[in-house]
């Protein structure tokens, strides 16, 4: 409380001019309270850094043909990993996000090619099907009390064996994709905006994100996502039906899923069962750097975004400097942990 | 004296072998400062979660304004009216004022935007909790967007005696509001309660603090081994009376021992 700037109760209300008192801070103290108030800045921070420091090493880096080649190599992870943002804000984890995307991956291309379903309706029903893994997850989290973790743990194992059994762990090919569904590739196709090349997964992922940055501040679903997610004893306290909060957000992230598994179609070419293994640590990774807290409640939903990118321009840039792929995860690991860090000090602001 | 707002006849509540509340009696009139006090586990608290829809008890009647009523869940009994300040203060730590003033009861904008997009009529939220909030005298809060953890402990009690004010048409009840404060801060607080009983709203408060129990109260209802005791008038009785009957140590008159 050393910080508390005023006593609580004015006894006159006509005297309600906002008052401040400024206490001496330093400047660690001030930066502290700054990212507090604005958490998506680590990431940004981060990523002009690196973007400043690959530009000078490499000069091939800063074309807008590399930069854009950036953007479509994060659109599936950046898609998946606003599905699990959503989780995260509610202190849970959804290690099931990877292979959700490909049974659903798996399950449009089946239905359009092997039994000949049109494929916008094969692309509903993989839809559907999105929802219902979500469902899944969101009843053993919500009814049998299971931790996000373990429940997450479990039905991946559960959608991976279904995703083999389902593709019979074959892949369907790209040519017989072009020849009888090539509405499955269109996440793929590429189109030119100077000399930048985007794909329409790109400019998907870039619509999921604005879509839930709408959804999370303009409406009071969001606001109840966070406030489940921050303190879910206060909330139902306060009146939430904490349940029904929780389920929505694991049926969203569900459906989230299934675009990005409609997007993986375009960007790989094919319909792969063995595609994206660590998918779902890699949406993991992006929204831990992009500073939404793991503990719940707390940061943007733009900063997954970012944190994807952050990920894309070190691996891009430190190729194009002819460095080993091994520094690449090895910075990765890096950013993580001080990524938690961070959240870590910002967080302490409260107490 | 008149007819109680609310009230309560032969509450009982049983968990397992153990009988909280042992045929209680409960009466709140209107405009008025109810003390309940208790020692720990003569089940006071009980008591405030059947009046306010936290537990249903097992036999007993409450009624509000004369008419029977049942509280299923605490929304149950805020949609009557009856709002509770809990001891943790149920707030959103991460969330700003003013998301928490409205958590649960948001206002959606008015026309398109807010009938299918659900947008939010933030500008009026905002409106609204800066009014309430200066009405209380809270207003030496610079930012109504400000998030709850950046308040001191007073001032996020203010907030949530300011949310139930607002929304609590009847009765608001208070869970120790002053036992995680201050003496500068509780002093404030004590103000907020007398500041709401002076708008016409009762207040039930649960509080140990016997100083700050005789300063606001009009009444004080004393429970002990699950039922009212007796209720006193903190003008006619010391506060060493009130722990005595409350231990058990003396027996009020009037009351069979």
């Amino acid at each position: 409380m050393s910080d508390s700037p005023d006593p609580v109760v004015e006894r006159s209300p006509a005297e309600e001019v906002a008052r401040f008192e400024h206490h001496a801070r330093s400047p660690l103290q001030r930066l502290q309270h700054f990212l507090h108030r604005y958490p998506t800045m680590v990431p940004v921070i981060v990523l002009v850094l690196s973007l400043i420091v690959f530009g000078m090493i490499s000069p091939n880096f800063f074309s807008a043909f590399n930069l854009s080649l950036i953007m479509q190599q994060v659109a599936v992870v950046g898609t998946l990993a606003a599905a699990q943002s959503l989780v995260i804000l509610t202190a849970g984890i959804d290690l099931s996000v990877g292979a959700v995307m490909v049974m659903i991956s798996v399950i449009m291309g089946k239905l359009s090619v092997d039994f000949g379903i049109p494929v916008p309706i094969a692309i509903l029903v993989g839809l559907g099907c999105g929802a219902l893994t979500g469902a899944l997850n969101g009843l053993l989290v919500t009814r049998l009390k299971l931790p996000p973790f373990i429940t997450t743990l479990g039905t991946w194992n559960i959608f991976l064996a279904l995703n083999y059994y389902l593709s019979g762990r074959e892949t369907i090919r790209s040519q017989t994709l072009d020849a009888e569904a090539p509405l499955l590739k269109l996440f793929g196709e590429r189109f030119t905006i100077g000399g930048a090349v985007l794909t329409w997964g790109v400019v998907l992922m870039l619509i999921v994100f604005a879509v839930l940055w709408y959804a999370l501040y303009k409406t009071a679903w969001g606001r109840r996502v966070y406030a489940v997610g921050d303190d879910p004893e206060a909330a139902a306290l306060a009146g939430i039906q904490t349940k029904r909060v929780l389920m929505s957000v694991y049926v969203v992230a569900g459906v989230i899923c299934a675009l990005a598994a409609w997007s993986s179609i375009g960007r790989v070419g094919s319909v792969s069962p063995t595609s994206f293994f660590e998918a779902n640590l890699e949406s993991i990774t992006a929204v831990v750097i992009g500073g939404i807290s793991l503990f719940g409640g707390r940061g943007s939903i733009l900063g997954p975004l970012i944190g994807a990118l952050i990920v894309g321009v070190f691996n891009s840039g430190l190729r194009l400097a002819g460095v080993d792929v091994l520094w690449q995860l090895f910075a990765t690991g890096w950013l993580i942990i001080v990524a938690v860090a961070i959240d870590q000090w910002i967080r302490k602001i409260s107490s | 004296m008149t007819e109680p707002l609310l009230s309560a006849r032969n509450l009982v509540k049983r968990y397992g072998r153990v009988t909280a509340l042992d045929h209680a009696d409960f009466d709140l009139y209107s405009g008025e400062i109810l003390a309940v006090i208790g020692d720990n586990g003569a089940g006071k608290s009980s008591l405030i979660k059947a009046v306010s829809g936290a537990v249903q008890p097992d036999e007993g009647e409450i009624r509000l304004d004369g008419q029977p009523v049942s509280f299923a869940s605490p929304l149950e009994a805020r949609r009557a009216g009856i709002e509770t300040v809990y001891q943790t203060l149920a707030l959103s730590p991460a969330l700003s004022i003013s998301d928490n003033m409205f958590m649960g009861r948001e206002i959606r904008r008015e026309g398109i935007m807010g009938k299918w997009f659900g947008m939010l009529d933030k500008p009026a939220m905002d409106r609204f909790s800066r009014q309430k909030l200066s009405e209380l005298g809270l207003m030496t809060i610079q930012n109504i967007d400000q998030p709850v953890e950046t308040l001191s402990g007073g001032q996020r009690q203010g907030v949530a005696v300011a949310r139930a004010a607002a929304f609590g048409s009847r009765v608001i009840i208070l869970d120790e509001p002053t036992a995680a404060l201050g003496v500068k801060e509780s002093r404030r607080v004590l103000d907020l309660i007398l500041d709401v009983r002076s708008r016409g709203i009762p207040i039930v408060l649960i509080s140990h603090n016997m100083p700050h129990v005789f300063e606001v109260a009009d009444r004080i209802h004393i429970h002990r081994l699950g039922r009212r005791l007796c209720v006193i008038d903190p003008k006619e009785h010391t506060m060493s009376d009130a722990v005595a009957y409350m231990t058990g140590a003396r027996v009020p008159e009037g009351v069979a021992a």
